[in-house]
This record gives C-alpha cells, structure tokens and sequence, in this order.
C-alpha cells in the first residue's frame, strides 16, 4: 500500500520525516549553487547504491492559500500529474514507470514537494519531464472534477473515518485563533467543494517558477554532473515575478480552550495539550533548540513523563511530548497521555498538569540534558545512512526560510544548549492561555 | 484523450527507453560470515558510515500462538527489551537510550524477528545487551503488565480503524478454524489470560539457533562478525521445538462481509487464494499483479477506479504468500453510496485480466519498472539487512540480488495470461466491507 500524490499533515509524514531533525556538520556536505533564473540547487552525493532521487520543493504550502479557498495547495499537486502542454494526463508518472522509478508528491503547510527516485543515468530523464510541469500546466476542467472527488475521498479516508484525525483538526482551528495553520492541509470540505479551474490556475501561475522553488539532487551523483542537467532543463525557464508570502499573525492568546470529540467508535481514549511555540520561522527563536532538547528529556521511553505516569503510578498505557521546529509560522509542543483502564479522564489530566507544573518550577536535570544531547548526537550520525533524508531535510529547511548552515550546524547548536536555556524556554512557552487541550472521549451512554 | 506533444520532449524519451541499459544493479556484495558454532549470517559491509544494522527471523511464529491465547509471540516481541539479565526495564531501557542503540523485536504469522542498530563505537555493548534480551529476558511482573495494557490499548485502538478491522475479517473468512485466522496481537479476550509461564515457554522453546537467520549491514569485517554471533547467538538451544502448521488453502469462495460502523467512507478488501513463494510461476504471477494493482499510478485498478472514475484515494492489490498459505488481495475506500459500484468494478477487472491476460506493451512496461525499480530498494542499511533475512527465509540464494531481475526477464506473455487465468476467480472474490455500503448486504 502506499500513499500518492499524497499531502503530508503534520502528525503523519512531516513529523516523521522531521522530529528527530537529523542533520549535523558535515553530515549532509551538500554542495550548492543557484541558477540564473533564481532557482537554488542543492547536491547531495551519496554512492552507496546507483540511484539517485530528485526532488523539487515549491516555496508554497496550504497556507499560502487565499482565505476561504482552503485546499488548493493540495489539489494542485494532484493536478500536477495531469496534462502539461507536452504531456498526456497520466504520462508522467508512466514515463517515470517505463524508467523504472518511482514518483510521488506531497504537501505541506508551507511547501509543495515532487519526487522522483531512479536509476542514477536517467536523471536527465527525470529533470526534463519536472522542468516541464513547473511551466506547462494544462488546468483542465474535465480532470479537475474527477480529481476533485478523489480528494474528497482522501480526506474521507485520511481525516472523516478516524475520530482522532477529526479531534486533532479540531485542535489545530483553536490552536491557532488567526493564523493559516488552523486550517486543514487537505481543506474543510465544503471548500474543496467550491474551489474553481480558475482558483486553481491563479494558483499555480503565482508559485510555481524558478525563483520560488528548490531543486535537490541526493543519490550516486556529483555537483559537477547535475550542474550542466539543471542549467539545460531548468536554467532556461524565465524568472518569475517576485513573491512575497503574505502571513497573518497571531493575536494574544487571552484564554486556554479545550476541545472534547466524543465518538461512540472510541475505546481508548486520550488527551493532548499543545503549547503555541516558536519555530524556525515564528516567534523567538531563542528558544528553538531549547525546546528540541526538552522535548526529548520528556519524550523518551525513560523520560520524565513515562516514567512517572507510565511506570510508577500505572494510570497511564503511554505519555510523551514533542516539539516540531521548522515552519515560517507558530508551531507548537505538545504533550500526549492515554489513561490506564480504570482511569479516569480527569484524574490522567490533573497527573499531567502536575508533571507540567513540576517541571516549570523545577526544571531539568543536568544529567537529562547531558543524556538528551548524547542521544541527539548520534541521531546526526543515523541521519545519513538513509540516501534520501537528506534531500527530506534540507528541502524542508530551505522551503521554509532556513540555510543549509542552519541544518548542517545542527548539532553544534544542540550541543552549546544549557539547562538555564531549557528551563527558560519551559517556561516562556509552557503559558495556560496559549494552549489547547484536546480530549478523544467514548460518547456517553445515553 | 491524446494531446500534441512536442517533438522535442518525446523524441528525448522515446531515445532514452530504446536505450535502456540493464539497469544497474544495486552494488551489493553478499558474504557469509559462519561462526566457530556454526551460526551463519548474510554480511554486507559498508563502511561509509559507523553503523552496523542488524536483522534476525527465527522461524514459527504467532501462528503457534496456544489455542486460546492468541498473541503470545506479540507480546514476548513487546517484553523482551522491558529487562535482562541482572538490569530491570527501567535499567535496560536507559541503556539502550545512552548508547543510542535501537532494538526490538516483532512477530508475524509465520516468524518472530528482532532489529539492532548501533554506532560501531558502542558496538561489543550493542551485540551484548542483544544478547541479553533473548537469552535472559526477564519477564518482570512489572513490565509484563505495563506492556500487556499496552498491547489491549492498542487493540482498542484497532477496534476503531476501520481498515484493521477490514484486514483481520479478511483473514478470519479466509482462513476459518486455521491458525491464520488468528489475530497476531490477539484479542481483547486473550491477551488477558496469557500468563508469564506462556511468555517464558515461548522465549524458551522458539528462539534457537537452528530455526534463525541473521542479516548484518555495515561497519563490521566478516571476521568481527563471526565472533560476535557466537557471543551473542551461542547460548541459545540448538534447536526449536517441532512445530506444525497445517498447509491451507484459501477456500472461501465468494463470501461477502460487512462490519457496520458510522463512518462516510466504506474501507473494502477483496481476496482469493494465491500463489506461495516458491512456487515456479510466482513470478509470473508477480508481474501479473504490477499491472492488474500493484503498480500504483499504473496499475488497471488505479486507473478504472480512481483515474477514470474518482471513486478512491487509492485501489491496489497485492500478492500475500505465507509458509503455509497464500493469497491476492487487495482493497479501495469509498463514499458508502459508491461502495456496490467499486466492488463491481474490482471484479470487472478481475474477469479481465483473467480471460485476457496482459498486453505485450504491458508486460514490457512492467518488466522495465520491476527491474529498474529493484535498486531502489537499497536505500538504507536496515532495509538491506531486513532484505537479507527475507533471502534466508525464502531459501532464496545468496546471488539473489543479481539474479532476481533475470528472474523478471524471464516471464513470457503466455506465462503472465496462463497464470492469470488459472489463478484469478471473480466469481470467488471474497469482500469485506467496513462502513455502511449502500446496495451491498452480507451473505
């Protein structure tokens, strides 16, 4: 089974791809230029088998959508497989197939992502149909319909089926009171209902050019061999107009809210209270690499929160937190129980708050932030046994306003983070009235 | 639907395909490493990074779960790194964490297997807590209630997926009375009465060295391996328990299901007996299923279901062999109002490719992307040593990986539509419906 021209959403892929954000001096060595018309390449070479995967990322996610057309990031990349001006619906991705490769795409709140792996000799193969799309584009109304119904039953499948993929879209609309992160990647339905050919082409006609997207090159590949393909294919689309990404800000946070979706299908319920944080891109940045090394002070399988409401007073089966950075908006850390049989709902949520409570007045240990810093260490030397983690990273941190210094002295920054740092960031970002507190709830017998 | 094209574009293509290569295989080379006591691992070493991954199978797994008690293995998978030896859960655990070494283990129908990554610096200490885990796993009151309400909030959970609920139903109706009808993580009525005896009879009578196979990947010479398999592997038992499961085939014909429950989009699998591994026309039958729903984007499911029509995200199918068994299945999720019209478009090109088989253009286009694919697969050191012990368990042969394309070379279009035909049944298509389908009952 696998996902196609698929979106990413935060609690699935992205966070996969990014939680551990695995990169460190000289881990990734990529090498990079820029070409004529604004479009930056970055190269990765990694020779351990003879493939090579292409990925271009389009500075252009979900929220990046007018207001009210929520949905359109993710439809056009759909329609990115569809007929170009040289191209069949469809002819993409069999061209690809006849090379023996595989493509995908995927999107983001801030970005938009295509992907090709292949065998190493035919990236020119690969370029040449991606180049293509970038401009060509036909927005045909007859495919945009059908596809319409296939998002539809995506989001079905993805969110509508599973009470806890309901709740969390739920959270992410009170999290966030103004800014576009509070709605869905996927779009609110009534909305992908009403989003026009013409909406979607405007849309593809303001952000995809050259100068709004990253080309990343990882696999048995050389910087001197990508050069002369990327000039040829994509060197000679023209500039773009410059694009600014307009993003509203978040107001004050006046009240703490809570969220309770009950559903007779639950039989495990949970909580989650999720703390609005800065990011890469939003707020203090101060804080970010603090809030990385909490996270997995409190995260781990012997972390604070395990053990304490997991191991020792038994009234939860599982508890953590976790903390995404990279983003140009607000991103949040949040913290996640489920009660023990038996356990009431309020007694797990009140145990919680008091690990909160304990934490913002005592603080971590320097044995924990000595254990957490080691272990992230080595997550930089995992990093780079996968050939396409990489080109994940650094497309993502390009996409959203990051240098590739920022991921290759990744870390160095973890390693210079104090435990004076990480308390005062628990307690800059660990604010009742900047969080949202969700419950996945069994429905009451009535 | 055909559109102009620019000479341009195409010429540069249709050139390239013509000039199509044999596809260069992933580079590879496949040791045995064989221990002093006589334990074999498959080696690939790979010093570009300090890692050393390593993957292991012992054969037999939930399938020999004791009447009752369903989920034995699973959860022995989920106790055996929660304390060894002398160091407790909480002990062990923080060991692994402050050498950053990733361990654990799972079980499937027909093995129970374990992975192990590590830093070679922490390498000795890596193999050593390994070591451990199997052979002095504690079983620990404590932690086997922790991870047994684990295991029960986790069926929970399932009970609300509705795609979980769809593939289990798919193997009760398969497989009635038979072993794989059975739930690897059990059930929320047998989880409860395993007790800690069941756990240790299993770690005791499974875990052996002559139903084990070992896959390594990385930063180790075959000499530092053969020594390190003998300190880690050496003190298991000699042998496993016999064991027997009974061959079965797939006999349910036709059966229809529904598990109703409030959701808007029904989740749908269909399936029919398959084709076992080693079997001379699997491969045939592999190809076969690239195009009928394996091939994603490409396959005639994807393109009749949700290309032509936009009923699915997704329409796929795939082989499923066991040791014991097999079958093809396969599956599509939509709005409870369409669910009737899927099915009867699954079954359509079911017909057809039974009575006409694949295309010569077809074949070949599925050839080229089955054998250009293949070296994607070598992304990464645990997928290599995961693919290593699959080799092992499959009896395939240590050349495998540079053999395996001719394999695909091989199949001839009449293979393909011979197979085809012998092997799909519409009319014995079994369907398992999770929602609230509209137009479809169950039998």
């Amino acid at each position: 089974m696998m996902f196609r021209r698929t979106l990413l959403t935060a609690a699935v892929a992205a966070a996969a791809w990014l939680s551990v954000l695995p990169a460190a001096a000289e881990v990734f060595n990529p090498k990079t230029f820029t070409l004529d018309n604004g479009m930056q390449v970055v190269v990765i070479s990694n020779h351990r088998a003879p493939i090579v995967t292409q990925m271009v990322w389009y500075k252009v996610g979900s929220a990046d959508e007018p207001r009210g057309k929520s949905g359109i990031a993710h439809f056009v990349e759909h329609l990115m497989f569809k007929a170009t001006k040289n191209l069949e619906s469809g002819e993409f991705s069999r061209t690809v197939a006849r090379n023996g490769g595989r493509d995908n795409g995927f999107t983001s709140y801030d970005y938009t992502g295509y992907h090709q792996s292949v065998a190493a000799d035919r990236l020119g193969i690969v370029m040449q149909l991606e180049a293509d799309r970038m401009r060509n584009l036909i927005i045909d109304p007859g495919e945009v319909e059908p596809e319409r119904l296939v998002v539809l039953e995506e989001r079905r499948s993805r969110t509508d089926n599973s009470p806890g993929a309901k709740l969390f879209e739920q959270m992410n609309a009170a999290l966030y009171l103004n800014y576009p992160y509070r709605d869905p990647i996927i779009g609110w339905e009534h909305e992908i209902r009403r989003i026009t050919v013409e909406d979607l082409r405007a849309f593809y006609d303001k952000w995809y050019w050259p100068n709004n997207a990253v080309l990343v090159v990882a696999g048995d590949v050389t910087v001197d061999q990508v050069r002369p393909l990327a000039e040829k294919y994509y060197g000679v689309i023209p500039r773009g107009p410059g694009i600014k990404r307009e993003r509203t800000a978040e107001p004050p946070h006046n009240a703490a809210r809570r969220v309770i979706l009950r559903d007779r299908r639950v039989r495990q319920p949970s909580v989650r209270k999720r703390y609005m944080a800065p990011s890469h891109g939003y707020g203090d940045k101060r804080h970010i690499y603090a809030l990385q090394v909490l996270s997995e002070i409190i995260g781990s399988n012997t972390g604070v929160l395990s053990k304490s409401l997991v191991r020792e007073r038994k009234i939860a089966v599982s508890a953590g937190a976790f903390y995404r950075s990279d983003g140009i908006g607000p991103r949040a850390f949040t913290y996640y129980a489920s009660p023990a049989p038996g356990v009431s709902m309020e007694k797990l949520e009140a145990a919680l708050q008091v690990e909160i409570d304990k934490l913002l007045k005592s603080g971590v240990t320097a044995e924990e932030v000595a254990r957490a810093k080691s272990r992230m260490s080595a997550s930089a030397i995992y990093a780079r046994d996968s050939a396409g983690r990489g080109a994940r990273v650094l497309g993502a941190a390009l996409a959203t306003g990051q240098t590739i210094e920022d991921v290759e002295s990744w870390p160095e920054r973890i390693e210079a983070v104090t435990l004076e740092q990480i308390n005062e960031a628990a307690r800059a970002v660990m604010i009742e009235r900047n969080s949202v507190t969700g419950l996945l709830l069994a429905k009451r017998p009535s | 639907m055909s559109r102009a094209r620019l000479a341009g574009m195409s010429a540069a293509i249709v050139a390239a395909l013509i000039l199509t290569a044999p596809l260069a295989r992933a580079a590879v080379k496949v040791q045995e490493a064989v221990s002093a006591k006589g334990i074999t691992a498959w080696l690939v070493e790979d010093h570009t990074n300090p890692i050393i991954s390593v993957n292991f199978a012992f054969r037999g797994g939930s399938a020999l779960d004791p009447d009752g008690k369903d989920g034995v293995a699973n959860l022995v998978s989920a106790t055996l790194d929660e304390g060894a030896g002398d160091m407790d859960s909480e002990s062990f655990q923080r060991r692994l964490e402050d050498l950053s070494i990733s361990l654990s283990f799972s079980a499937g129908l027909d093995t129970f297997s374990g992975r192990m990554r590590t830093l070679t610096r922490n390498r000795d200490d890596a193999f050593g807590l390994l070591k451990l885990a199997i052979t002095r796993p504690r079983f620990d009151p404590e932690a086997v209630e922790r991870i047994r309400s684990q295991v029960l909030a986790g069926l929970r959970r399932a009970s609300e997926n509705p795609r979980r609920l769809a593939n289990r139903a798919m193997f009760q109706t398969m497989f009635p009375g038979h072993p794989y009808s059975r739930p690897t993580d059990g059930t929320l009525e047998t989880v409860p009465v395993i007790k800690i005896a069941d756990l240790k009879a299993f770690a005791a009578r499974r875990l052996a060295r002559d139903n084990l196979v070992i896959g390594v990947v990385g930063d180790i010479t075959a000499a530092e391996l053969k020594t390190l398999l003998d300190t880690t592997f050496g003190e298991l038992p000699a042998a496993a328990e016999p064991w027997e499961v009974p061959d079965v085939t797939a006999t349910a014909t036709g059966r229809r299901v529904v598990i109703e429950k409030p959701i808007p989009q029904s989740v749908i699998r269909f399936g029919q007996a398959g084709i076992k591994r080693e079997d001379p026309d699997f491969y045939a039958a592999y190809v076969m299923n690239y195009v009928l729903g394996g091939g994603g984007f490409e396959s005639r499911l994807h393109e009749e279901v949700r290309e032509k029509r936009g009923l699915a995200y997704s329409a796929f199918s795939y082989l499923a062999p066991l040791d014991h068994s097999a079958l093809i299945v396969g599956g599509a999720g939509t709005a409870n109002a369409q669910a009737s019209r899927t099915i009867d478009i699954v079954r359509a090109e079911w017909k057809r490719m039974a009575e006409q088989g694949l295309s010569e253009p077809e074949l070949n286009d599925a050839k080229t992307y089955l054998t250009g694919s293949y070296a994607l697969r070598f992304g990464s050191s645990p997928r290599i040593a995961a693919m290593l012990t699959g080799l092992q368990l499959e009896n395939l042969g240590r050349e495998y990986f540079d053999i395996r394309n001719s394999l695909i070379e091989k199949v001839t279009l009449d293979d393909v539509n011979r197979v085809a035909k012998s092997l799909l049944r519409p009319e014995n298509l079994t369907l398992v419906v999770v929602g609230q389908p509209e137009n479809f009952s169950a039998d």
